[in-house]
């Protein structure tokens, strides 16, 4: 059994949500570039140069990368063999409210549906967690966006919709999100389980690896062919129209009821800003 | 590319096309969704509104010597409806991202004004081209209340002009 300490969950939590709101990923980094490359529309560049160029001065630590920094979101996995002595989510909340004032993050959270009072600290995070075997604390932190969170949706789809279903429910949204969730986006796809495990495997999709293969070779199928035709929609960046409306389709899946075939879609704007930590 | 200067006069309205760079200096304000309703009952606006240029933006906040925190366009659709009266007012320019309602559009061109995008997420590149930032309205509202900025070539580009076009359907 290993003791974490609640410390150390709280100041990695801080750098990780200041980190991924200065430094995007060289992986998104070298995607933008491409698309740049392959845009032929004047207007098309000059939104992705300013794409570009953005995420270079956000680099050097004095403005954030987007002035929408975010609700954090957290994915924990705890292995059986720790011991937590304390309130853990605590611990990750105080790393937020540390990380969000030391980093000059903008605090976007209210606290009520109504009346809408800023909490002034960005907590509380939205926090996931799984048991697994292990000792150690596995920690996939995000600052996820509005703009684009409110652009995703939840659909329940019958199993007769098959895939081509699945396609055009993705295409449509896509298409009337237009410009509205900053493309060029990535679409984060959760299929199966039910009504609220389709969102959480959607969110978790949108932190995989940009470049990682799906082991499914039907939903490895659909991810290629999907990120094919949302490009071929001509949404463009920032909806001025050009070759680049997506930069990744990422699926997960779960068994689901022989009866449902849900389906969720979370839309995520071009800067993608996660990373993840280990206790 | 266009270059403007404020504030934004009639002769600037008309040139103004589908698609074109825009390089905005001098004066702007910053509102969004709580300053737009508040403004819909305000007897005393501290601005003339007149040929003003309006940004939606709720900037992070700033550290010492940085004019402003990163300050990219929020979406413009949720304003469409309170932009209405301030167009009546005068307002020349609203600077945001994203596609608007065409009940907003004809209002627009009704009113002579003009819907500018910035490049949405671009928060740092945009704080680079604002040179002062002031709170004059609504202080209360935080990253949402009224403020003034001073901006040099300030980029933009016109997503709808008084001449009917649309840059999303373009």
């Amino acid at each position: 059994m290993r003791t974490i300490n609640l410390s150390e969950v709280t100041e990695k939590v801080k750098n990780a949500v200041i980190e991924i709101n200065y430094k995007l990923d060289d992986s998104l980094v070298a995607l933008f570039n491409k698309a740049y490359k392959n845009e032929t529309k004047e207007l098309s560049k000059a939104v992705l140069s300013d794409i570009i160029e953005n995420q270079d001065i956000a680099r050097k630590g004095d403005v954030p990368l987007c002035q929408d920094t975010g609700v954090v979101v957290v994915f924990m996995e705890i292995g059986n063999n720790v011991f937590i002595d304390g309130d853990i989510y605590e611990s990750i909340n105080e790393g937020v409210r540390q990380g969000y004032k030391e980093g000059y993050l903008r605090k976007s959270m209210v606290n009520h549906p109504f009346d809408r009072v800023n909490t002034k600290d960005n907590t509380p995070a939205i926090i996931h967690t799984k048991i697994v075997q292990g000792n150690t604390i596995k920690m996939k932190i995000a600052s996820k966006g509005g703009g684009s969170e409110n652009m995703s949706k939840v659909t329940m789809l019958t199993p007769a919709d098959s895939i081509d279903g699945v396609k055009k429910l993705v295409l449509d949204t896509i298409f009337n999100a237009g410009g509205k969730p900053c493309p060029p986006i990535i679409v984060g796809i959760g299929i199966g389980g039910n009504l609220e495990k389709s969102a959480l495997l959607a969110k978790e999709a949108l932190l995989r690896d940009l470049d990682d293969e799906n082991n499914d070779k039907i939903i490895r199928t659909l991810e290629k062919e999907l990120y094919d035709e949302i490009n071929e929609l001509g949404v463009g960046p920032m909806g001025v129209g050009g070759k680049t409306t997506c930069l990744a389709v990422k699926i997960n899946y779960y068994p689901m009821h022989i009866a449902s075939l849900p389906v969720a879609i979370n839309i995520q704007c071009h800067s993608s800003r996660h990373t993840e930590v280990i206790i | 590319m266009i270059k403007l200067n404020t504030p934004i006069t009639e002769a600037d309205i008309k040139s103004l096309k589908v698609g074109e760079k825009v390089l905005i200096s001098g004066v702007i304000y910053t509102a969004r969704d709580q300053a737009h309703i508040r403004l819909l009952d305000e007897e005393d606006i501290k601005f003339d509104v007149e040929g003003s240029v309006i940004f939606y933006v709720g900037p992070t906040p700033n550290r010492e010597g940085i004019a402003i925190g990163a300050s990219g366009p929020t979406s413009s659709y949720r304003m469409d409806k309170l932009a209405v009266p301030l167009m009546e007012k005068g307002l020349k320019l609203m600077i945001g991202k994203g596609d608007r309602s065409e009940e907003f559009r004809l209002e627009m061109i009704k009113n002579n004004s003009v819907y500018l995008i910035a490049t949405g997420g671009a928060g740092a590149l945009l704080s680079s081209r604002i040179k002062s930032s002031k709170v004059i309205m609504y202080e209360d509202l935080g990253a949402e209340a009224i403020r003034r900025l001073e901006v040099e070539d300030f980029p933009c580009f016109v997503a709808y002009d008084i001449y009917g076009n649309d840059i999303f359907k373009n």
